[in-house]
């Protein structure tokens, strides 16, 4: 044993292992410092709740960050909360909900899609994967929340960018590249996050409606209302024995429009929201707070799709974009539905191989959108792309990733061959 | 700044001769009397004329341009509306200033993806005058919004009044296009939702014109509030003020905008603007409530109650939309109003966290007695980014280096209660040698190595926003004894 390695094995008792599951700073950034002098490839991990997004790669060990977890600082009234980034989202929800806050961006939840229970994950695996829900285009994705952190670069460096005010405009904005670069970048160590008051209440209008046209219309024009609406979703009628609900008086597909606040400003709003619409009384249910909860924490956390045995994909289109993407995408066997208003569609397959995939890529980039395979089968992984990207964006991210990252071994190959 | 490459000066026939093939010769601009409005940009105090001006049409010639200096290692220094307070667009000697003016025309309304794209020279207020009828708005709004060019709001990621409720400008952008130092094209983002791969449109944002040169912004417009209500309220201390802050926010209120002046700063705007403010309060604060009328007028009693609880001495709440105007008017008008208190002042941009308002106030009263220089204050309370601004006379070069080393020691408080060192007027040329205040060696090193990563030869904006010392960690910062600097022959404007 070298002297060099004597040292290591003093700090991190177990090197030998394959999984390494340092509880302090300084030891991620030691195991790092070690395997970038002997070319060591490593996996980042937390609780593994999007473990099977993304390619597979090689990797000799896997740092396991779930032992470094806790909060570190909590200001409700500089609303911002300071955690290790193995932090369980549960445990920053639990300690934001005593003071009446919360995570805006409303993490997606892939649990129930992958093995059928909830598994929120940890923060640092929301901000690296920068997956957010129904309120996105109303506050913002993860990306938009994250005021500054400190993490491991992949020379084993300590670094850090912005900090705990959301005005700050020092230096680049680092948080920023390293929220949904997939690990590949840096290691989280701790993260500051913007939180922020919860809406006194929920409540949801509910439009049944036969056509998938007039719902998106329903949805733009929720969008561009004054009534401020915080969650815009159609679900079409495939789905409807999903959602059983008291206040659900109706049947067919559903067009689901979230107005909070204070009691009596939702009343009135959802009361303008249906003028601006012009829908019919018959056609409109409202559910309550408590039903509108749990239709929101249905749809954040992908429950149509639980245990789904086949593929999904994960698209994000201009809203003006999304009736034309699922007419030309309706000759393969999908199921769907559209979040975001409009911007996102969630796209299931029976069946998925490279040649489709490629053809959906096509479809979805020529009408100025990308996408995301977030589940596939294992023998299909290594033969398609999972993410998308450009030549000219490729060979940036390369620079960027050596910047960070030169003798790749974070995540490598996580995202994209080479990166 | 970065030493002046001699071969270039005396090649600049040339250069010019070369660059008059990519443009129209109207467009390449190098007598002293053309050159001289590109001087400076709004940090007067700084002053350097460029080697020439360029003022390229399109993106191919932008592109063109930037492939040539890159080539011939001519450092190039972009410049949208020239309004930016930390000389970002400042000039150096050896090179071609990059106007991106004639960039100026909105490109396309899109209702339907709430969106609009646009050239960077457009002005932030264009936005919104393009798409009021329609009632939609562009949210951020800092105050030089009649002017600051969307471009230059891009590359310092410029805030404004309402950025807690409705963030900065990298909370409201959607795509990009730029043009990197070595010629290449490209897009980040579009009119989508966030984009694939790394955020390379939130790396750009904010990155002060060191990475690229922004040709085409895509932003996002929201629909106007039905109403907005502000409360005036005076405090007879600024404990009691900053306590009302932190309460509001605790209760769950997310205003619109909410603003303190100080007492110097609130008599100076009065007697300026005529706004009716509470002169004989120790502060004032605006507090601005935005959404459905039944929602404001329930806030704005909850904010009320809220005041009164914490001691307020008065409390207006406008009648009319005139008198809510007349409110912010006179908020507008508090950097005007200095200049008539005395013949320059220096405006400050630190953050601090709202909690440390009182903290910070006192000591800079403490500094405003060390210096001999009297001190007024603005603070965006909502957001934490505070700007004292220091009263001096430009004319006296003691009092101007006094004033600097009296802003130094501001932000470097701010930055040791948990702020930053800049809230929304960037780095520049201004705050580079504090840098060292807010990171290490290793924090810097790894923004250099991206900086250099999509521009080896450091020629895009060069000597901007990291310090030229590299060593900043055992210097500290930059000493400046006597009026001699350590380093006598790197020259400093």
């Amino acid at each position: 044993m070298s002297m060099e390695e004597k040292q290591n094995s003093q700090t991190f008792q177990d090197f030998s292992s394959s999984v390494l599951k340092p509880d302090k700073e300084e030891t991620i950034a030691e195991v790092i410092k070690h395997c970038y002098k002997k070319n060591i490839p490593l996996e980042i991990c937390g609780l593994g709740s999007k473990k099977n997004i993304g390619r597979n790669f090689q990797s000799q060990k896997t740092i396991d960050l779930s032992n470094y977890s806790g909060i570190i600082k909590y200001e409700p009234e500089e609303l911002y909360i300071k955690v290790k980034s193995g932090t369980p989202i549960q445990e920053i929800k639990k300690a934001l909900e005593k003071k009446n806050q919360h995570l805006a961006f409303e993490p997606t939840d892939f649990g129930p899609l992958f093995n059928g229970q909830t598994n929120e994950g940890t923060i640092g695996g929301v901000l690296s994967c920068n997956f957010s829900g129904p309120r996105r285009f109303k506050v913002g994705s993860a990306r938009d929340h994250i005021l500054g952190f400190r993490g491991v670069n992949g020379r084993g460096e300590i670094i850090k960018s912005g900090g705990t005010v959301v005005k700050n405009v020092t230096g680049y904005d680092l948080s920023k590249v390293i929220t949904g670069s997939f690990g590949t970048l840096s290691v989280f160590t701790e993260i500051s996050i913007k939180v922020l008051p919860k809406p006194d209440l929920t409540k949801t209008l509910i439009i049944s409606n036969p056509h998938l046209k007039k719902g998106l219309e329903y949805l733009g024009v929720a969008l561009s209302s004054s009534c401020d609406p915080s969650g815009a979703v159609f679900y079409p009628e495939i789905f409807q024995d999903k959602f059983t609900f008291n206040d659900l008086t109706t049947k067919g597909p559903i067009t689901a429009i979230r107005i909070e606040g204070s009691k009596l400003s939702i009343d009135e709003r959802i009361k303008q929201l249906i003028n601006e619409l012009t829908v019919d009384k018959k056609e409109i249910s409202i559910l309550d707070p408590e039903q509108s909860n749990i239709f929101w924490e249905k749809t954040k956390s992908l429950n149509v799709f639980s245990n789904l045995k086949n593929n999904l994909l994960r698209i994000i289109v201009p809203r003006s974009e999304a009736f034309d993407l699922i007419n030309k995408l309706k000759i393969h066997s999908v199921n769907y539905f559209i979040d975001w208003g409009g911007n996102l569609v969630w796209l299931q397959l029976d069946q998925l191989n490279s040649s489709i995939l490629k053809e959906i890529k096509t479809i979805v980039k020529n009408l100025g959108g990308y996408l995301t395979v977030i589940k596939v089968d294992e023998s299909l992984k290594s033969s398609i792309d999972i993410f998308t990207i450009d030549d000219v964006k490729y060979k940036i991210s390369e620079k960027i990733k050596k910047s960070f990252d030169p003798k790749r071994i974070l995540n490598p190959g996580k995202m994209y061959t080479g990166i | 700044m970065p030493k002046v490459d001699k071969s270039i000066l005396s090649n600049k026939d040339k250069i010019i001769l070369d660059l008059n093939k990519i443009l129209k010769s109207e467009n390449v601009l190098s007598h002293e009397d053309e050159i001289r409005p590109y001087e400076t940009d709004a940090l007067a105090a700084y002053k350097q004329k460029p080697l020439l001006v360029v003022l390229p049409e399109t993106v191919e010639q932008v592109s063109d341009i930037l492939k040539y200096c890159n080539k011939n290692k001519i450092k190039v220094v972009p410049r949208g509306a020239g309004t930016g307070l930390s000389g970002g667009a400042l000039p150096l000697a050896d090179c071609v200033l990059l106007g991106m003016g004639k960039f100026n025309k909105i490109l396309e309304i899109d209702y339907q993806n709430k969106c609009v794209v646009l050239q960077p020279c457009v002005t932030n207020l264009a936005i919104t005058n393009a798409v009021q009828d329609k009632k939609f708005y562009y949210a951020p709004d800092p105050s030089s919004q009649i002017a600051c060019s969307i471009g230059g709001n891009v590359a310092e990621n410029s805030g404004g009044v309402h950025s807690l409720k409705y963030g900065a400008t990298t909370n409201n952008l959607l795509g990009i296009q730029v043009v990197l130092m070595d010629g290449t094209v490209t897009r980040f983002g579009g009119k989508t939702l966030d984009s694939e791969g790394y955020d390379l449109l939130g790396l750009m944002t904010g990155s002060e014109g060191l990475l690229a040169v922004i040709t085409e912004v895509t932003v996002k417009i929201l629909k106007k509030p039905e109403v907005a209500k502000a409360a005036l309220i005076g405090f007879s201390s600024i404990e009691d003020a900053g306590q009302c802050v932190s309460e509001i926010i605790a209760k769950g209120i997310i205003p619109a905008g909410m603003e303190i002046m100080d007492k110097a700063l609130t008599k100076a705007t009065n007697e300026y603007s005529k706004a009716g403010y509470p002169v004989d309060a120790e502060a004032m604060m605006i507090v601005e409530l935005d959404g459905t009328e039944t929602e404001v007028s329930e806030l704005i009693k909850r904010v009320e109650d809220i005041a009164k609880k914490n001691k307020c001495s008065s409390i207006k709440i406008n009648k009319s939309e005139e008198e809510r105007l007349k409110f912010w008017a006179g908020r507008k008008a508090a950097f005007p109003a200095c200049g008539d208190l005395a013949p320059d002042y220096m405006c400050m941009d630190g953050s601090i966290p709202r909690g440390k308002l009182a903290e910070v106030l006192k000591e800079i009263q403490t500094l405003s007695k060390k210096y001999e220089l009297p001190v007024a204050n603005a603070f965006h309370a909502g957001d934490g980014n505070l700007h004292p601004l220091i009263m001096f006379n430009a004319n006296d070069p003691e009092q101007l280096r006094k004033t600097e080393e009296f802003g130094s020691e501001i932000l470097k408080y701010c930055v040791k209660v948990g702020g930053a060192l800049t809230g929304e007027h960037g780095v520049g040329i201004e705050k580079r040698e504090l840098m060292c205040e807010a990171f290490n060696n290793t924090d810097i090193k790894q923004q250099i190595d991206i900086k250099v990563a999509l521009d080896p030869n450091s020629l895009l904006n060069p000597g901007k926003v990291y310090p030229i010392l590299r060593k900043c960690a055992e210097e500290g910062r930059v000493h400046v004894h006597g009026g001699k600097t350590k380093f006598p022959d790197i020259p400093r404007f």
